[in-house]
């Protein structure tokens, strides 16, 4: 039997990415990493600042995300996104930019905790990326 | 009658008249291929969020507790109305179909003794119901530096609205945009977003169980605002579509018009060419006959 599935990751502008022969697709979820292998029970969970990783036949990927939200049902997974980049052909320039906007607005004093957690977290990833 | 200099000179400010609307009406064609080619791929962003959104509120059992931007404040007197329009002109009646549109709305929330609030997002719609509306205003947006039309653009007006909602400024919100459906036929809409429309939870019949991480209630919050800002998006792609649209077919008419009248106007000028030379020729005959 098969192990793969079909994921889709859309974000505004377009249809980001579309495979279907995944096998396994992590995801940085509010509440932790989630790995999702196929049949998997029907998920919605939201997404912190991460590293998306894709793992397919055709070998592994790995994405940035700012935010978004992840529904896994039938065997096909949709992930929303306001922001991604491709890992592979990522910008420098693009990161600092990210990093400074991030790092101005922890600055700001009328953030709340989880906005606080979510910031702190995206300066970490990027961090690890530069 | 004109002089024939007077007729030369009105031929060829018409002739340059065409040729500007010819060459806006071919950059809006242009334009409007790439707007067009961005709606539809904005499109499968906003259909799974409103997906997402309808499986997570079947799910969720106890509508009192609800997150606000769901159910509503339970109140329906202050109404928040975003109207959608163009930055730039000459794109026939794009605009003024928004307006018009949103204008009955107006009449009707005034008419029920409600409160009216109006943000305008781009300037000619502000500049159309300032007369009528000046003081209903409290907010105008326009995105005229910015080339392309962008998620992060929404997500401005999103959270505005938003920040608005969460201060209870409004009860209803409703945006106001022109739905493309093709070139010639743009349809004006009324959406509203806050509180989110029931009635279309019917149709999505799922029994669907999912799992939640972390709880329903607390997705569903961090979704709903998303979705405000996702809407807005739509509305503005579709939007950006439908000017371009317009604007398109508006400088198609012109130029025709303006072929038309360079036609009318060179057939008038050919014959008072020819009855100028009509007459001095008699005066010539009769001049020789009378020797």
């Amino acid at each position: 039997m098969s192990e793969e599935y079909s994921v889709e990751i859309v974000n505004p502008e377009k249809s980001f990415l579309s495979k279907n022969d995944v096998t396994e697709v992590v995801v940085p979820a509010f509440e932790g990493e989630i790995g999702i292998l196929k049949d998997h029970i029907s998920i919605i969970s939201f997404l912190k600042p991460g590293i998306i990783k894709i793992f397919s036949k055709s070998g592994e990927e790995s994405f940035y995300v700012n935010d978004g939200i992840i529904e896994f049902k039938d065997n096909n997974l949709s992930i929303l996104t306001s922001l991604i980049l491709n890992l592979k052909d990522i910008d420098k320039e693009k990161i600092s930019e990210i990093q400074k906007s991030a790092e101005e607005e922890l600055n700001k004093s009328d953030i709340n905790d989880q906005e606080k957690y979510l910031l702190d977290q995206k300066l970490e990833v990027l961090k690890s990326i530069n | 009658m004109a002089s024939l200099d007077d007729l030369k000179k009105r031929i060829s400010s018409v002739k340059s008249t065409q040729k500007i609307t010819k060459a806006m009406k071919m950059v809006a064609a242009a334009k409007l291929r790439r707007a067009q080619e961005n709606a539809e791929k904005g499109r499968p962003y906003s259909d799974k969020m409103n997906n997402i959104i309808l499986n997570l509120s079947n799910g969720i059992s106890d509508i009192e507790n609800a997150p606000k931007l769901l159910s509503g404040t339970g109140e329906d007197k202050v109404h928040l109305c975003v109207v959608m329009t163009s930055d730039r002109g000459l794109c026939g009646g794009f605009n003024t179909n928004i307006i018009k549109k949103a204008k009955l709305y107006f009449q009707k929330i005034l008419d029920e003794g409600k409160t009216l609030k109006i943000i305008t997002v781009g300037t000619k719609g502000y500049d159309q119901l300032k007369r009528l509306y000046g003081d209903k205003i409290i907010e105008r947006i326009s995105f005229k530096e910015s080339k392309n039309i962008n998620y992060f653009d929404a997500d401005k007006v999103g959270k505005i609205v938003i920040e608005k909602f969460e201060k209870k400024e409004f009860d209803v919100c409703a945006i106001f945009y022109n739905q493309f459906k093709n070139v010639i036929t743009q349809i004006p809409q009324e959406q509203q977003i806050i509180p989110l429309n029931t009635s279309e939870k019917e149709k999505n019949s799922s029994e669907d169980n999912y799992e939640f991480e972390p709880e329903e209630d607390e997705i569903l919050s961090n979704l709903l605002p998303k979705n405000i800002s996702t809407q807005i998006f739509k509305a503005m792609l579709e939007n950006s579509a439908s000017e371009q649209g317009s604007r398109m077919s508006a400088m198609d008419n012109a130029t025709r018009n303006a072929g038309e009248m360079v036609d009318k106007l060179t057939i008038e000028y050919n014959r008072s060419r020819q009855a100028a030379i009509t007459k001095e020729l008699i005066e010539i005959i009769s001049g020789a006959e009378s020797l």
